[in-house]
């Protein structure tokens, strides 16, 4: 029995080391979220030339987005489309285009923290929205629109843990994704970041005690205790501001007046509101004020 | 370049894990090999049926895959590496560690062992029929005439096997040890803006580790020459 735990055990951390996380019944969200029809006034509403109009024209678009993330970017094995609230804004943004976001003019391309500024430098994707931090070295490389989130970096533990902030953790080991940002700020704490290649498998060390807690935007962690009830809980204050946006080509400045344009149109209109408490909402976090948009260079 | 200009001690650190996990996991490696090698050769049935049929699975198993085995299922029934705290200096050598240093172990002693097997083939059997008529034992023919030419015909490919340790250190990267390349991903995203430089510099950093071991190896290989 011990011994078939252990196959199903390499199985789960093979398929999730592959980036095919399968998650219970995390798939079922795919169906839950906003339904939103494309436009159909895309004639002259995009400046002839511009990346926009040439979208619409298209008819296609390739977006970047995470799959190991329950709550903002996750795409279970069996689902068809990814789901959460990245990719119910991407789903704003498609939908602006006259392109339905349903529909298979749409080409969800997973990138991985580590290839979302080549995959937008090489035009492999047009938008990446993959939990997104903005950074003043990135916006050397990349274009990046927003924020359409904020969030901070937060601590989850077992459940049956004392820790309650991550100044408990002096010297202890806190995973999180290798190459992230957040491991810095783990490190800058005074603990000691650990890297692995997914959070699944970060939340797996935490699980069988191999690491003390796991840490990155409260919202992520946020959908893992969902995922996890009653074995694991979020704790602490946020120690860090991450300013979630939406990545573009620095070859279509353009794009980025039409990126807050229809951010700003969600956030007065409620779909935006709307989109956060469907995908993060079930976790327990509360609808916050829309964020302040940066203006575009 | 300010990147790695800034964090040479993070450069030097990383591939300090690098050069630890490569130092530990090839002299353990290179013991359990033999061990494995000599099992194999051997005049037991049963263990020369043990030794191959292990040399087979785990040779033909993709590392990610025994490193995963040893992460994320092994402690599942109670096989961890929570024992092993050891701090010297900025260094850290924890579970994770425990688990890379017996994953790469495990892996890289089946080709040892059969690196080995090919210098004993390059033995010639007279040599251990000769070894057998003077009264030697099996251990006798095999520490005393055996192993010694079979080590020396060996240098080359144990080098190689060695060199592709070297580099097979990297995939602990993705297991929670933040040796070079993990270090590397942790500059890249923090200075998308100077990935070029990044990728050149542990580039560099893993060629030269490599030519030190080529060289030592060369040097090795012109010292045992026979005649």
């Amino acid at each position: 029995m011990r011994l078939r735990k252990a196959f199903a055990a390499t199985a789960v951390s093979l398929i999730a080391a592959t980036g095919l996380v399968a998650c219970g019944d995390a798939g079922d969200d795919a169906e839950d979220g906003v339904k939103v029809e494309a436009k159909d006034d895309c004639d002259d509403k995009f400046e002839a030339g511009s990346r926009m109009a040439e979208l619409a024209d298209a008819g296609k678009i390739n977006v970047g987005h995470k799959d190991d993330q329950p709550g903002l970017g996750f795409e279970g094995a069996t689902d068809d489309r990814p789901s959460g609230f990245d990719i119910e804004v991407a789903k704003l943004l498609i939908a602006d285009l006259c392109i339905d976001p349903e529909s298979d003019s749409v080409n969800w391309e997973v990138t991985i923290s580590d290839n979302r500024e080549p995959f937008l430098e090489q035009g492999k994707v047009d938008l990446v929205l993959a939990s997104y931090s903005i950074t003043d070295d990135r916006r050397l490389k990349v274009g990046q629109a927003g924020p359409y989130l904020v969030t901070g970096q937060q601590l989850l533990v077992k459940a049956d843990s004392d820790v309650d902030s991550i100044d408990d953790l002096k010297g202890k080991e806190v995973c999180s994704v290798t190459g992230s940002t957040s491991i810095e700020r783990i490190d800058e704490k005074g603990a000691k970041g650990v890297g692995f290649d997914s959070y699944s498998e970060c939340v797996a060390k935490v699980l069988d005690g191999t690491v003390e807690g796991m840490s990155t935007d409260g919202t992520i962690l946020a959908g893992f205790a969902a995922e996890n009830e009653g074995q694991l809980k979020v704790v602490g204050d946020t120690f860090s501001t991450e300013n979630i946006g939406v990545g573009y080509s620095k070859a279509e400045p353009e794009m980025c007046a039409w990126i807050n344009d229809v951010l700003t149109a969600s956030f007065e209109d409620g779909g935006w509101a709307k989109a956060f408490e469907i995908t993060l909402g079930p976790s327990g976090v509360e609808v916050p004020d829309p964020p302040a948009l940066d203006p575009c260079a | 370049m300010e990147a790695i200009s800034d964090n040479w001690d993070l450069y030097f650190r990383s591939f300090g894990y690098t050069v630890a996990l490569f130092v530990i996991a090839s002299v353990l490696s290179m013991i359990f090999g033999t061990i494995l090698c000599a099992l194999r050769v051997g005049p037991v049935k049963i263990m020369r049926a043990a030794a191959t049929t292990y040399v087979t699975l785990v040779r033909n198993t993709p590392l990610v895959i025994v490193f995963a085995f040893f992460t994320f299922a092994s402690p599942m029934f109670g096989l961890t590496f929570n024992f092993l705290d050891v701090h010297i200096g900025k260094f850290d050598f924890t579970e994770a560690f425990g688990a890379a240093v017996v994953s790469l172990t495990l892996y890289t002693s089946t080709f040892v062992c059969e690196a080995l097997r090919s210098g004993i083939n390059s033995v010639p059997l007279g040599q251990a029929e000769a070894a057998r008529a003077v009264g030697l034992t099996f251990g006798g023919t095999m520490t005393q005439v055996v192993l010694p030419q079979a080590i020396r015909a060996s240098v080359p490919p144990l080098a190689s096997v060695q060199i592709a340790m070297l580099k097979n250190t990297s995939v602990a990267a993705a297991f929670g040890i933040l040796e070079a390349v993990a270090q590397m991903r942790r500059f890249t995203n923090n200075f998308s803006s100077q990935r070029t430089e990044i990728f050149i510099f542990f580039a560099l950093g893993y060629i030269l580790l490599v030519l030190l071991l080529s060289f030592a190896a060369s040097r090795l290989e012109k010292r045992w020459q026979v005649a």
